[in-house]
């Protein structure tokens, strides 16, 4: 008899089916993919003014569309469709098959990351051609971009996981799941510029990676000059990693505690 | 004979306190032996424990007390990924990859094994060559059923565990389903289901076991379940022209002198047993 499979190894064939499945919904291709560029138009075409000297408004809103794409993808995207496969047995089959529970995870992370990396190809090469978005010129921006996209990624997506036992079912999932993300991005600074919005609102969104993510494209898309009009004056990397990889080890714990594969 | 299950004081409840009352006792202590090699019946009315039971067996849930062997592990303490690499589950009905073609969902979950059997001979077992490449949601009952099973045999399991397996089938697909059921079984794999239909327990299974409000009522072959053989037999005839009926212990006797009163073929003679049905109802009635 040959060798049981490893968790890597059928973690990557997951990931090969859920992108399959994910294809094969039409509408979740084009909400997913779609729709930051649909967001792009309509604000692109609301706000035409410069918000600093060389920052215009598409510019600044790049980069949250960017960032708040990691948490529609990650988070929103799974913690509506994991309790939607744990309604329809799903999740109940894979537990009586060999396949280890990091195996599922892994699956859903490289979903995630496949569907980000054509979403931002798409957003940026529209927003070039439509917004005359400049893109980072030096290797550092877009070695900050690559941490920010990966710590992005991975928070993102074990949060949407632990956040899944939430709904009761996959119906209702939505209901309860968007309204924290839209509320999030406008708290955040995806919306609107975050230096202008109440303090209070910058202290709550701070406790969240949302804003941190907002800020790290900002670091990306933005002047250097811009970082003095940040909140701290600064892009605050440190800072910014520190609190993304909190929430990526917090996540994965109370994922790996909490997960539910059965309807209770 | 080595056992591929067996099952010592089991039990099992549910709810939320500790409190006596509030408590759904689902297994109250039941003993179970699946041998290897056989097809084993667990028969009971809804609620009577079998989902419950079956669902610990196969390490979905957890038990409050009992001891456990199954193919010489215990669920509970195993290594799971292990041990779930020579069982084979088919749950109750499920409606996932309702994305992807029959092909696709088992050519995956083959990954998962170590030694998975042939995709496509997997695939004509079950009879599913004409919907090889129809999407999950494309199937209707039947042949969702079909790839439910197919799933579950893909790993090439010792063990197969089959919950309700052939609720909604028309009356040929359950033939068919039953002819596959042997096949298995003729491989060399155990199987142990659970079902509400006694024709299908006593077409397939080698021994049936009863189970009513947490505990086992009975285990035995399906012609002596409930003192089946040794039921009295029902006598049926039409003699001077009115139908006649005779319950007796001593069925030959009693026909020897039938066929000396009556010269000739004794006009439309039936000779039976009580049922399977008739002897469960008993049982379970019994327990009420």
């Amino acid at each position: 008899m040959s060798k049981q499979p490893g968790v890597l190894a059928i973690g990557f064939t997951r990931g090969a089916l859920e992108i399959k499945q994910f294809i094969r919904q039409r509408e979740s291709v084009v909400f997913t993919l779609l729709f930051p560029i649909l967001l792009l138009l309509i604000f692109g075409a609301v706000f035409k003014d410069e918000i600093a000297p060389e920052v215009t408004f598409s510019q600044y809103f790049v980069a949250g569309m960017i960032a708040s794409g990691l948490v529609n993808t990650g988070f929103q995207q799974l913690a509506i469709t994991i309790p939607m496969e744990r309604d329809d047995g799903t999740l109940k089959r894979l537990r009586g098959t060999p396949a280890p529970t990091a195996s599922y995870f892994i699956g859903k992370v490289i979903l995630v990351f496949v569907s980000m990396f054509v979403q931002v190809a798409l957003l940026l090469a529209f927003g070039v051609a439509l917004y005359g978005i400049s893109l980072p010129t030096t290797p550092e921006r877009w070695l900050t971009f690559t941490w920010v996209m990966l710590l992005g990624i991975g928070s993102s997506t074990i949060l949407g996981i632990a956040f899944s036992v939430v709904p009761k079912s996959g119906r209702g999932a939505s209901a309860v799941v968007s309204p924290i993300v839209i509320i999030l991005q406008f708290f955040s600074g995806v919306f609107f510029v975050f230096t202008q919005l109440p303090t209070w609102m910058q202290n709550v969104a701070a406790l969240f990676p949302l804003k941190w993510l907002t800020q790290g494209m900002r670091s990306v898309f933005l002047p250097d000059s811009f970082a003095t009009q940040e909140v701290a004056q600064s892009w605050e990397h440190g800072k910014t990693a520190l609190i993304l990889t909190a929430w990526l080890i917090a996540g994965f714990f109370i994922a790996i505690k909490t997960f539910r594969w059965e309807r209770s | 004979m080595t056992n591929a299950i067996s099952v010592r004081g089991l039990v099992k409840s549910y709810g939320p306190s500790k409190k006596a009352g509030q408590r759904i006792h689902a297994v109250r202590g039941i003993d179970l032996e699946v041998h290897t090699g056989e097809i084993f019946a667990l028969l009971g009315p809804n609620g009577a424990g079998k989902t419950s039971t079956i669902e610990i067996l196969e390490g979905y849930r957890s038990r409050d007390s009992g001891e456990l062997r199954v193919l010489g592990e215990d669920p509970a303490t195993t290594n799971l990924p292990l041990w779930r690499n020579r069982v084979g589950i088919v749950l109750q009905s499920t409606k996932d990859g309702a994305d992807l073609s029959v092909q696709e969902i088992l050519a995956h979950f083959a990954q998962y094994y170590s030694n998975p059997r042939d995709v496509d001979e997997v695939i004509e077992s079950v009879g599913l060559q004409e919907k090889r490449h129809a999407r999950g949601e494309h199937l209707s009952g039947g042949q969702r059923r079909r790839l439910d099973v197919a799933l579950g045999i893909i790993g090439n399991p010792e063990l197969l565990f089959l919950d309700e397996p052939t609720t909604g089938f028309d009356p040929e697909a359950r033939r068919s389903f039953w002819e596959l059921i042997r096949t298995l079984r003729s491989a060399g794999t155990t199987i142990l289901m659970s079902t509400h239909y006694l024709d299908e327990a006593e077409a397939l299974a080698d021994r049936v076991a009863v189970m009513n409000h947490g505990v086992i009522v009975d285990c035995a072959t399906p012609d002596r379940l409930g003192g089946r053989d040794r039921e009295r037999v029902n006598i049926r005839w039409r003699e001077s022209g009115s139908l006649h009926q005779e319950l007796t212990d001593t069925p030959t006797e009693f026909l020897r002198a039938l066929s000396a009163r009556i010269s000739g073929e004794i006009p439309e003679l039936s000779v039976s047993r009580p049922s399977l049905e008739e002897i469960y109802l008993q049982m379970i009635g019994g327990q009420e």
